[in-house]
């Protein structure tokens, strides 16, 4: 009996061994493990066997029938693992083919620009305010200390569309209503970010442009506030570590008045062809409010100051993502606008 | 303002290099363009030719022996003029002249580089340099003569041979050209640059030499001044007899050229040449040409002169014109007239100094021409300058003209030529600076412009020390004339920044109150929103031609236009954004840029009677390929359809619009059977639809939204809407109607016969073609149904759909679709 039973395992482990695939090996389990299988009919026909004997026979028939049930096991997981390999195989994908994807649309750079000011100057507290385009030459010029035949309008070549109404020449406009509609005449921090016009078309200049203008008015404001107010303006839109230069001007509707200019972001102020080997490039017009400016906006320059600064947005959209040529912020071509969907970090 | 270094220094001792000083100006607030050698080239000698023959293999080059001293040199020219005996200029070996080349007639063009001069074979024949001509040296076309036009300049015989040749002709100047600031009327003459320069370097100004003689006459014995208008608020005349008309000396034409002007002859340049000193234009007249009187006074509509440029010009009352009493003579402060210029044979002279009102002389030079004098005027002059330039004008016209200065002074004098006198005190500088600076640092600065201090009623001898000022809070400063600029105490404030410097200003921010600011959340919402949707935002001209001006609007506005358009391609304001949107869409087609889906948020104009205004517009344009989530759809009403409903309900409005068809009011640029008006709780808020094919052929969608229109109606918050806990139920339902059931119909009918329980009803099909008749369509309807508080039964959901059949039925004469 014993004998049988070593047989019978020794047939069986070289069937297990040399079973080609899971179904095979199941067939090997059934053939020995099974209700009717080899080693089961052993254990029926135990009764035949002398009580002495089946004790042993029991423990060595369960003992063989372990040791099979391991070794399908472990066949089992072999084949099984096999399968899967083979699987994962046929599953290859080409992952170099197109992409699927919802598409975005994207912000045009010059207002990607002004969100950006905006965001920065309405956490220092400021107010973003707007004015009319289509302007009156009261408030383009006269209010801000530019009498008509001033010579200082020759700075400025305006589209007339009356001999009072006019296309804004700098967003300074905003600055004499932004006084006007302040009735308790309470402390001014704003800024405002808009479209201007002027008579001028080539590379560096368009006829319709951005600027942004800001204007804190309050006691005790002088040119220091407008120097730390700046630097963190150029400092955060151009990049850290630039240094300015008040560089003395003229504008009408500022006294003293400064051209600001920025230590070179591209060569670190070495000197380069972007800032002309000066090391400097100029970027915003800047001073404390001329005193006939606050009088006329109702403010009493004896106990009120302030400083106001305007720049060109386009030149900075151009310096800050290295567009050379103004004309393209205009022609929408919709390969530049499609670049300008990206987290600017 | 072009400055010669070699004039500044007549007045203010300095030492410092062109490319210095023009820094240092700049740093003070004068920039400038340019700033070199007035003739930028090396390495030239004196020469002068000893033999000239014929080039052998050639019909007009010369081979020439040169003697520039210490050698002789064979040299190869070109010129015409080249001749034995000849003084040259002499480029050597290795001389760098300026990058131009000079073309037959004297034409320069202009190069990036500069030409180096080598020693070389031409045709065979050695040469070891090259004879210039002055235009080769780098001297402007207008200032050349006939020699230097054709060949090479001819020096005198006198020139010293193996000498510098720039040197030798007093050309050995520097030149700065400044870009000034409109203020700076000042720094329109060497005086005024004299200050400047001697402010920043602290230097004296140099005293102007204004001694002359003059006989024992009296202009005033026969020469009469009449003043009859405001605008004019001095005048000076002196007569000068006897002068001698020839060529200036030198150093007056090079100063001249240096300046930018042409160099006439002695009388007409000393006018000019003093102009440029003092800032004062003057202007001659032929003595013998006028009445014996000078007057001035406003023209009459419609007089007329002959400008000294040989124009006849038409004046009005706004012109200020010169008169001999007879007839008018010249324009004020802007152009002389023919008929008393100084000519050939002009000998006795009458100078006028006088200033007259800035925005007069600005106006009428705005119509007529912009002169050197004109703009002096516009910006303000000293009326000390007024009797200086006089006095320098006579002393140079009987030193360079062998005038006669006839004595006695014909005079008009209304200006007051005291100084301006400014209250300051040492606390207005440092709070508006932001600085700290020292008392006598101030004040140091007023010493150096040149100002007057008055300290506790004394003029101060600017030797007083800190302490000495301890107790000092005001002073008084005495701005001279010169500086017109300065009236105010900021303006001062202004100079110490200018002079002392302000670069060591520590930066602060403004210490005020926190406070949250504001911005329009709105309208970058709605930016956000349609980047979302897929659409590229762009930033378009709002000038467009008159003819597009009022595209996609229809309404009773009139054209808002420029005065004085740039091109005829703009010279209106739109009174809608699609133009422009329109132009863009060309522009991108053009280069095959097909797909071109695009909105823009931006400003509309109109005017109305007399009134001009400006509307917020929102505008979309879609064309060619869209992706709708993952696929990419051909654009068509319906998409565009969708932008609008995401935009509407994104801000609110959902539930509250609709479009309709009004055919009188839907604009003409759009497609009649595929556009309508945006309704929004009845007001018409824009427009959609398809550009009408005659404007644009293929499929374009265009939509336009009035912002402050739509913006003005106010919305609720948003509110969260409770869900139904229980299951709902979807039944489909497709009808055959008539084509021209809309589907808006059908869902009306559907929704009022479907009650309460009825929740959604959603297009999912519609269908032409086989199987339906031709005047028919069928339309496929997904409806949901559910209750808040209960699952529905099948009896009920039928009932309802029963209800909607029926009413389909009798209403718009549906058949179900089986």
């Amino acid at each position: 009996m014993e004998e049988n039973i070593s047989k019978i395992k020794e047939e069986a482990l070289n069937e297990i061994k040399n079973s080609e695939d899971a179904k095979k090996l199941n067939d090997v389990r059934v053939k020995y493990l099974g209700k009717k299988g080899e080693l089961t009919s052993i254990l029926r026909g135990m009764g035949s066997l002398s009580p002495e004997e089946r004790p042993i026979i029991g423990s060595k028939v369960n003992e063989v029938r372990d040791e099979l049930e391991g070794l399908i096991k472990q066949r089992e997981e072999e084949f099984s693992k096999l399968e899967l390999e083979k699987k994962l195989k046929e599953e290859k994908i080409d992952i170099t083919l197109p992409s699927k994807k919802v598409k975005r649309g994207s912000k045009h750079p010059l207002n990607r620009i002004i969100e950006e000011v905006e965001d920065l100057f309405v956490s220092m507290g400021y107010d973003v305010v707007t004015g009319p385009e289509l302007e009156t030459d009261e408030y383009c010029f006269e209010r801000l200390n530019l009498p008509k035949g001033h010579p200082a309008r020759d700075m400025q070549d305006s589209f007339y569309i009356t001999e009072e109404y006019l296309l804004r020449t700098q967003t300074s406009a905003v600055q004499a209503r932004t006084m006007m509609a302040n009735e308790e005449k309470t402390p001014i921090r704003v800024i405002c970010p808009g479209k201007t016009y002027r008579r001028d078309d080539d590379a560096t200049h368009s006829h319709q442009f951005s600027q942004v203008e800001g204007l804190v008015v309050d006691k005790n404001i002088s040119l220091a506030d407008l120097k730390g107010t700046l630097e963190v303006f150029v400092r955060k839109l151009l990049g850290e570590n630039l240094e300015l230069r008040f560089r003395p001007s003229y504008f009408p509707f500022t006294e003293p008045s400064y051209e600001v200019d920025v230590s070179c972001f591209k060569c670190g102020g070495k000197g380069c062809n972007l800032c002309k080997q000066t090391g400097w490039i100029e970027v915003l017009g800047s001073g404390i409010v001329h005193p006939n400016v606050l009088k006329m906006g109702g403010y009493d320059p004896e106990k009120y100051s302030g400083f106001a600064f305007g720049t060109g947005l386009d030149r900075l959209a151009m310096f800050k993502y290295g567009i050379t040529d103004i004309r393209l912020l205009y022609q929408n071509d919709v390969r530049f606008l499609n670049q300008f969907d990206r987290l600017d970090r | 303002m072009k400055l010669s270094t070699n004039f500044l220094k007549d007045y203010v001792d300095i030492d410092v290099d062109v490319k210095t000083l023009a820094e240092d100006m700049t740093r003070v607030g004068n920039e400038y363009d340019e700033a070199g050698k007035l003739l930028d080239a090396s390495k030239l000698v004196i020469g002068k030719v000893i033999e000239c023959k014929m080039h052998p293999d050639s019909d007009h080059l010369h081979v020439c022996k040169v003697d520039v001293g210490n050698e002789v040199l064979n040299i190869v020219c070109g010129a015409p003029n080249v001749r034995e005996g000849l003084k040259v200029i002499v480029a050597l070996d290795g001389a760098v002249l300026p990058g131009v080349t000079v073309k037959a007639g004297g034409i320069i063009e202009k190069e990036d580089k500069p030409r180096v001069i080598k020693r070389g074979m031409v045709r065979g024949e050695e040469s070891n340099g090259m004879l210039c001509s002055m235009l080769e040296l780098g001297l402007e076309h207008k200032y050349a003569d006939e020699a230097d036009k054709t060949g090479i300049h001819e020096l005198p015989e006198d020139a010293p041979i193996g000498e510098d040749p720039i040197k030798y002709m007093g050309m050995d100047d520097s030149v700065i050209d400044f870009d000034l600031t409109a203020n700076r009327g000042d720094l329109l003459s060497i005086l005024g640059m004299a200050y400047e320069v001697g402010a920043i370097y602290d230097k004296k100004v140099k005293d102007i030499d204004l001694t002359h003689g003059e006989n024992k006459e009296n202009i005033n014995d026969s020469f009469k001044l009449e003043i009859n208008t405001d605008n004019c608020s001095i005048f000076l005349a002196r007569k000068v007899k006897n002068i001698v008309i020839k060529e200036s000396p030198a150093f007056i034409k090079n100063r001249l050229i240096a300046s930018g002007i042409r160099p006439i002859n002695n009388v007409v340049d000393i006018s000019n040449y003093v102009m440029l000193e003092t800032g004062q234009p003057l202007h001659f007249y032929d003595a013998d040409t006028l009445n014996g009187m000078i007057e001035v006074r406003m023209a009459d509509n419609g007089e007329h002169l002959k400008t000294l440029d040989g124009k006849e010009r038409t004046l009005s009352e706004e012109d200020i014109v010169i008169s001999d009493g007879k007839r008018a003579i010249g324009l004020a402060g802007v152009m002389g007239g023919l008929d008393t210029e100084i000519t050939d044979k002009t000998k006795n002279v009458i100078i006028e100094s006088a200033i007259f009102d800035g925005i007069k002389i600005r106006m009428t030079s705005k119509e007529i021409l912009r002169s050197e004098a004109s703009s002096r005027f516009e910006k303000g002059l000293d009326p000390n300058r007024t009797y200086v330039a006089m006095e320098r004008a006579c002393k140079l016209l009987e030193e360079y003209a062998q005038g006669e200065v006839v004595g006695g002074i014909a005079k008009y004098d209304k200006e007051n030529l005291k100084n301006r006198e400014i209250d300051i005190t040492f606390e207005n500088i440092n709070n508006i600076l932001g600085m700290n600076i020292a008392k006598k640092d101030v004040l140091d600065v007023f010493r150096r412009l040149g100002f007057d201090t008055i300290i506790n009623g004394k003029k101060s001898e600017y030797k007083e020390n800190e302490k000495d000022l301890e107790k000092i809070e005001k002073i008084l400063v005495s701005v001279p004339r010169r500086r017109g600029d300065i009236s105010i105490k900021e303006d001062l404030i202004e100079e110490v920044g200018r002079i002392y410097g302000v670069d060591n200003i520590v930066g602060r921010l403004p210490e005020m109150p926190m406070k949250e600011g504001s911005y329009d959340k709105v309208t970058r919402g709605i930016r956000n929103k349609m980047v979302d949707l897929g659409l590229n935002e762009t930033l378009s001209y709002i000038l467009v031609n008159d003819k597009e001006a009022k595209y996609f609007t229809k309404d009773n506005t009139e054209l808002v236009s420029l005065l004085d358009p740039m091109t005829e391609e703009r010279n209106t304001l739109r009174h809608s954004i699609l133009p422009s949107l329109l132009k863009i869409y060309e522009y991108n087609k053009a280069r095959s840029n097909k797909d071109v889906s695009v909105f823009e948020i931006g400003k509309a104009f109109y005017k109305l009677g007399e009134e001009y205004g400006e509307t917020n517009k929102l505008a979309v344009l879609m064309s060619g390929d869209f992706y709708l989530g993952l696929n990419k759809k051909q654009v068509d009403f319906y998409i565009i359809k969708g932008i609008m409903e995401e935009i509407l309900d994104y801000l609110g409005y959902g539930g509250r619009y609709s479009l309709v068809i009004k055919e009188d009011k839907i604009p003409d640029e759009l497609h009649p059977g595929q556009s309508a008006l945006i309704s929004l709780n009845g007001d018409m808020i824009g427009c959609i639809g398809r550009v009408h094919p005659s404007l644009e052929k293929d499929g374009v969608y265009v939509l336009e939204i009035d912002l402050d229109k739509l913006l003005s109606k106010k919305v609720g918050k948003m509110k969260y809407k409770e869900v139904s806990k229980f299951p709902t139920v979807n039944k489909d339902l497709a009808v055959v109607v008539d084509k021209d059931v809309t589907s808006e119909e059908i869902a009306m009918v559907i929704k009022k016969a479907g009650g309460s329980s009825l929740s959604k009803i959603d297009v999912f099909d519609v269908y032409t073609g086989k199987g339906i008749e031709d005047n028919k369509k069928s339309i496929a309807y997904s409806l949901t149904f559910e209750k808040m508080d209960r699952t529905l039964t099948d009896e009920e959901i039928n009932e309802s759909l029963g209800k909607i059949i029926e009413m389909l039925e009798k209403k718009l004469g549906a058949e179900l679709r089986k």
